[in-house]
């Protein structure tokens, strides 16, 4: 299953990209930690490496290190504003539960 | 669910690990706030998406408050009680207020600040700041999604200790952790400088709407060094709009109006300002709370002419902080626009024509100065990537040092010295047997205690008995990052030691700083003459008093014809001591000398046998 980046995620990650001024795309991962067991990894990549699964979405490039993607197979990205915030959203269809706060969770 | 942030590779916080920054600009007339997100600073928006928060408080007599656009609204029907621009009363007396009697408000002169009485009680303007930053804080809170651990906030680069200070205490009273206090230009140029990398001397002139800020900053290898500061803490955009506030007044030949018109035309004489910037004509129209209705056209032309001198007493301190950092405008190699009023185009073409050069203005001149505290708050709450430190240096207006003998003042920091700074200097006492030392802190560049500002006094008691110029007193002066100053005193033999943190009550006004500075050019010359006086003085007082009692101790030393030779001198230099030519004490103190020389030699051979007399040579 591709990991997939909702139209207004991909707008608002090209524009972060652009003002950034360097990097490849956007890499998705999880590690092994906080209060539900995984925290998921958002971060600019500079490098693809020869070991990441790439995906395209709407003109960004997805990479996910080999062993997050089970974790993460089929997650789509979006972002959204709630009340003053905005951010981004995984959403994970391989998650059990998740602690309140949704920044960890486990599968 | 929480919403997440992108980071820089290998950065992922840890869940709950999120360090909240803001970057705080405390505007006279308006005050925004701004973070680092997703690696770019961008400004925090109200719910309405307003990105400014008018620097306006309303007090209500039932205790509740209102804040920046709701206050602005509100202004015009209750300007005795809506505060504007209260950073212009932060850390001032009564007496540094510009235009008081054109001001809707009733002043207390509280000790050390101004204070102004409203429906709801008496409020010091730390109090009406804490209002404004207590908005921010809980805007940004909400968008963020959490606590913030610090703020960095703005000031001007002219800010004295009290400013600074009473800008902390407005923070924390809003429940804010200071990262840094920060000047305005320097966060201008962090904003300009780190996002295009440029390496050079640049400026940055700062045109708000209260305070003007003019900075010679150096740029090199991710360092920012401060060079000189000059402006003028009351000279903004509300002083345009003053202009055209009385021409109008003038030229519709109003009689003196209710505070709520005076608020009406302030804010007419603002959005007409404003309409110039992009039009050539305007018409002033508005209509009185008497019905009478004032219409009035102008042109754009009409509105730089009224205004030249507004513009043109911004450049004196431009050209002086130029001089201060030993440059000229040549070497500056880009000036950076700061300010809401350096959207006015005459303001941008005189800044053109004195640089050469066309300014720098691609950022938002109202948001620039936040943009830049977002970044440093993001670096200072270690959001930063490793290698990516950077160093930032700010300078002290004014040179700080201490009351010597006979009123003189010895410099130990020196104005625009770059802040963090840390300088001792060793002092001894003037007196035998002295066992305490009066430890007068001055702020000043004249050369006389009583020309400076003192700032405090305190004392270092438990200095060991010596003779007079044996005991060393280390007096060491510290400046923070945020430019506020502690001094200490130890004695290094006994140990004993004494400190100060400098927390003056009442600040400089800038009229006093830039008077205190030009009058330290035009009394230079006689300052070098007082003190080479004074310094001779002391010099005649300490020999007199070590003469005098050599004579009572050992006057057996001497014959008659001896005795009377150094008793002639001794009084020659007593009375010359009087007068005021330092080379006649001068030659005195030489004739003393040489009249004492021979006794002086005696008395020492006489303390050596004494020391000696009954001794065997191994017992020394």
């Amino acid at each position: 299953m591709p990991i997939t980046l909702t139209e207004r995620a991909a707008a608002h990650v090209s524009s972060f990209l652009a003002k950034r001024g360097k990097g490849v795309g956007l890499r998705l991962g999880v590690r092994t930690t906080g209060c539900s067991g995984l925290a998921y990894k958002l971060e600019f990549a500079d490098a693809v490496n020869p070991e990441d699964h790439t995906f395209d979405s709407h003109g960004v490039k997805v990479l996910v290190d080999p062993k997050s993607l089970p974790y993460i197979d089929g997650t789509e990205l979006d972002f959204a504003r709630e009340g003053l915030s905005e951010g981004f959203k995984f959403k994970n269809p391989n998650v059990k539960d998740a602690c309140g706060c949704g920044e960890s969770f486990n599968i | 669910m929480a919403l997440l942030q992108i980071s820089e590779p290998g950065e992922s916080p840890a869940p709950h690990q999120r360090r909240h920054a803001v970057g705080i600009d405390l505007g006279t007339t308006n005050s925004l706030v701004a973070t680092v997100r997703n690696g770019i600073a961008g400004i925090l928006n109200d719910e309405q998406g307003h990105p400014l928060l008018p620097s306006i408080v309303r007090f209500r007599a039932d205790g509740s408050v209102s804040v920046g656009y709701e206050a602005e609204i509100e202004r015009a029907r209750d300007p005795k009680n809506t505060i504007v621009s209260v950073k212009r009363f932060m850390g001032r007396g009564l007496r540094d207020i510009a235009h008081v009697e054109n001001s809707p408000y009733d002043f207390v002169n509280g000790p050390g600040m101004v204070q102004i009485r409203t429906a709801a009680g008496v409020k010091s303007p730390v109090e009406v700041s804490a209002v404004l930053l207590q908005e921010l804080r809980v805007r940004a809170e909400r968008s963020l999604g959490g606590e913030l651990v610090g703020a960095v906030v703005t000031v001007p680069a002219y800010f004295d200790d009290a400013q600074r200070q009473a800008t902390k205490d407005a923070a924390a009273l809003a429940g804010l952790n200071v990262l840094r206090l920060l000047s305005e230009p320097t966060a201008a140029a962090i904003a300009y400088g780190l996002d295009n990398a440029a390496e050079g001397i640049y400026a940055v002139y700062d045109l708000g709407g209260g305070t003007f800020d003019f900075s010679v900053l150096r740029l090199s290898t991710g360092v920012f060094e401060v060079l000189a500061t000059s402006g003028d803490a009351a000279l903004g955009g509300d002083d345009f709009d003053h202009r055209l506030f009385c021409w109008a007044l003038e030229k519709a030949k109003l009689a003196p109006l209710s505070a709520g018109d005076n608020t009406l035309l302030s804010a007419k004489s603002r959005e007409i300002k404003e309409y110039l910037t992009h039009h050539a004509e305007a018409r002033f129209n508005a209509k009185l709370g008497s019905g009478e209705v004032v219409d009035l056209p102008l042109s754009q032309a009409e509105f730089w002419e009224m205004t030249r001198h507004l513009v043109a007493k911004t450049l004196a301190p431009t050209r002086k902080a130029l001089r201060d950092a030993g440059l000229s405008v040549a070497d500056v190699k880009g000036v950076v626009m700061v300010g809401g009023a350096t959207r006015m185009p005459h303001v941008q073409r005189a800044v053109a024509e004195l640089f050469a050069q066309a300014p720098l203005n691609n950022l938002d001149p109202d948001k620039v100065v936040a943009l830049g505290a977002a970044m440093q708050a993001n670096a200072l709450a270690g959001n930063r990537a490793a290698g990516e430190d950077w160093l930032l240096l700010d300078v002290i207006p004014l040179s700080l040092g201490l009351e010597t003998m006979g009123g003189l003042v010895e410099r130990v920091i020196h104005r625009n010295s770059t802040l963090p700074v840390a300088r001792a200097q060793e002092f001894t006492t003037f007196k035998d047997g002295q066992s305490a030392m009066s430890i007068h802190v001055v702020q000043g560049e004249r050369e006389l205690v009583s020309d400076c500002r003192s700032l405090a006094r305190f004392e270092l008691h438990g200095i060991p008995p010596l003779v007079a110029g044996a005991a060393r007193i280390k007096v060491t002066f510290q400046v923070d990052a945020d430019g506020l100053l502690a001094v200490s005193a130890q004695e290094t033999s006994s140990g004993a030691q004494a400190s100060v943190a400098v927390k003056p009550s009442y600040g400089l006004s800038d009229e006093r700083i830039t008077r205190m500075l030009r009058d330290s050019f035009e009394h230079a010359g006689d300052d070098l003459r007082t003190r080479a006086l004074r310094e001779q003085q002391v010099e005649a007082q300490r020999m007199l008093q070590s003469v005098e009692a050599a004579l009572e101790q050992d006057a057996a030393l001497l014959d008659a014809a001896e005795f009377a030779g150094i008793r002639a001198c001794v009084n020659s230099l007593r009375t010359k001591a009087q007068c005021d030519d330092h080379r006649a004490i001068k030659s005195a103190i030489d004739e003393l000398n040489r009249a004492t020389e021979s006794f002086a030699g005696r008395r020492m051979d006489r303390s050596v046998q004494e020391a000696l007399t009954g001794r065997s040579v191994a017992g020394i």
